[in-house]
């Protein structure tokens, strides 16, 4: 177990993302053109494209027509605080920053081996076909303490491009940050809890409320 | 899991010279009377064997010229600690056959360090498999019994069809039954895992993997209109068809018929019977290696079901 000083975490309000993508491409946009860049993009203008992403949004349905719900469930590195990719690393590559919790990949260190991928239950990593070394979220960390941005701006390049606020971004060890606080009153959860890797991303739950219009009333009768 | 070619020619053939050197070893110790020409020849046969399993593993990495890195991590990472015991093993079994060459004959505790290190790289290499707990098909025991059983079984398969080829003949009656004996040892616990894993249940399911908990959900869309890493690196894309006669060639080429011939080979003495041994033992493990990854199911599949 690794002790952190803080640690920096996406929480994701299920309720309100709309699948718009806008998260995907300006993550690519950032982390291409930043540090952690640039992310390979084989045959993007052919039949079968396929590139390095460090962010997904994926689309699920619950339940069957006509009573079902669509579930847009944006996925990435949960920086988890019991990263099982972190030990598995050879080279140290792989590795958890003590002050800000962040799960990072030394890519001049890393040989390339992806055996930090198997031990990642997830999938959150992808090994960059071009340069030859495993890549994964960095939670924008050449982005989140430059100094030189505007506070506002010192935030990842997904949570600021959302338009529905989708993602909260801060410290889930401060109890009153607003991360902190979306996940002890609304619910919010990690992803796979049985493999005991204490996610630091959460996501909040789909809130079912009733139809606002024409739904109330109708099968009042006793 | 997709399985790599790099890696599943890395154990096979790594294992069968352990195996092989781990047998000549007990047999020197136990004081057979083995002529040194033949000891050297069989260590320089293990070498070169070790050698091209280190570069299939090599083959694996993305930037092998930072290979030297990977021993940096030794307290944490099983793949670390092997990355170090390999070349001392190699080291040590270069040293056995220099020393028999130059005729100063096989040291009692090098031979000792060579089994030492043999059993360390078999407990290394399952352990890379066996530590990652969410990969159920490999977090047993049996990862372990099966990477040494199968290991010995294929060392000393070959080791006999070595003693055959240079007229060791009464080495080779001595050796052709526990090769026999190691053979369906390693048939019997690699059948056992096969069972187990047959009748797994995933610990992870879709809604523990995005905590929608409805039993009725599904995936639309993964978020991506072609393959990705997630794609290609876990799942290997065959069919049943395909699944079921691996399976056939792990436990007919892999066991069975090198028994049979095995069997054979001790009642009539021909040694042509060996070599075909050794040859269906090695298409069969490999076989084996190919399917250990194959039956392997990631989690992290499950986020990964639909292309759209």
């Amino acid at each position: 177990m690794t002790t952190v000083a803080k640690q920096l975490a996406l929480v994701i309000d299920l309720n309100v993302c709309v699948g718009c993508h806008a998260c995907v491409t300006s993550c690519k946009q950032w982390n291409t053109s930043g540090a952690a860049g640039p992310l390979v993009d084989s045959n993007a203008y052919g039949a079968d494209p396929t590139g390095t992403f460090f962010n997904r949004v994926q689309t699920y349905e619950a339940g069957s027509f006509p009573d079902t719900q669509t579930v847009h469930f944006p996925k990435s590195c949960l920086h988890c605080q019991d990263p099982p990719c972190v030990p598995v690393c050879p080279t140290g590559a792989s590795y958890k920053r003590k002050q800000d919790g962040i799960v990072l990949v030394d890519y001049d260190k890393c040989i390339g081996c992806k055996y930090c991928s198997w031990a990642c239950p997830y999938g959150a990593r992808e090994f960059d076909e071009a340069r030859k070394v495993m890549t994964k979220c960095t939670l924008c960390v050449d982005r989140i303490h430059d100094e030189l941005l505007p506070p506002e701006d010192r935030k990842p390049a997904c949570v600021k491009a959302c338009p529905t606020n989708a993602r909260l971004f801060g410290d889930v060890l401060d109890p009153q940050s607003d991360v902190s606080v979306a996940i002890r009153e609304r619910g919010g959860y990690p992803l796979m809890p049985e493999w005991e890797t204490r996610p630091a991303n959460h996501y909040l739950p789909r809130r079912i409320t009733p139809a606002a219009t024409g739904g109330n009333g109708q099968k009042e009768s006793t | 899991m997709n399985p790599a070619w790099s890696v599943i020619f890395f154990t096979t053939l790594a294992g069968a010279a352990q195996g092989m050197v781990v047998t000549l070893a007990l047999s020197k110790l136990a004081g057979l009377p083995l002529g040194p020409g033949f000891v050297a020849g069989v260590l320089l046969i293990a070498l070169a064997m070790l050698l091209a399993s280190l570069a299939a593993s090599t083959l694996h990495l993305g930037h092998p010229e930072r290979a030297w890195r990977a021993v940096l991590m030794w307290r944490t990472s099983w793949l670390s600690r092997e990355v170090i015991v390999l070349p001392a093993f190699i080291a040590a079994v270069t040293l056995w056959w220099w020393m028999v060459r130059s005729g100063q004959g096989s040291s009692r505790w090098l031979m000792i360090a060579c089994i030492a290190l043999a059993a360390l790289l078999w407990l290394c290499t399952a352990m890379i498999y066996a530590c990652l707990r969410f990969i159920q098909e490999w977090a047993h025991g049996l990862t372990l019994v099966n990477y040494v059983l199968i290991g010995l079984a294929s060392g000393c398969t070959l080791l006999a069809a070595l003693a055959g080829w240079r007229h060791e003949a009464a080495y080779l009656s001595l050796l052709a039954p526990w090769a026999l004996g190691l053979t369906l040892a390693a048939w019997a616990t690699r059948t056992l895992a096969l069972q187990r894993n047959a009748g797994l249940k995933p610990k992870s399911t879709l809604q523990s993997a995005t905590g929608i908990r409805h039993p009725l959900l599904r995936q639309h869309s993964m978020g991506m209109s072609a393959g990705a890493f997630n794609t290609r690196e876990f799942m290997h894309g065959m069919g049943l068809a395909v699944l079921q006669r691996v399976r056939w060639a792990l436990h007919g080429l892999g066991f069975a018929l090198p028994a049979l011939l095995l069997a054979a080979a001790i009642g009539t003495g021909a040694q042509a019977l060996l070599a075909a041994a050794v040859l269906a033992q090695a298409v069969g493990l490999l076989a084996e290696r190919w399917f250990f990854f194959a039956q392997a199911r990631h989690p992290q599949n499950l986020y990964y079901q639909v292309v759209a």
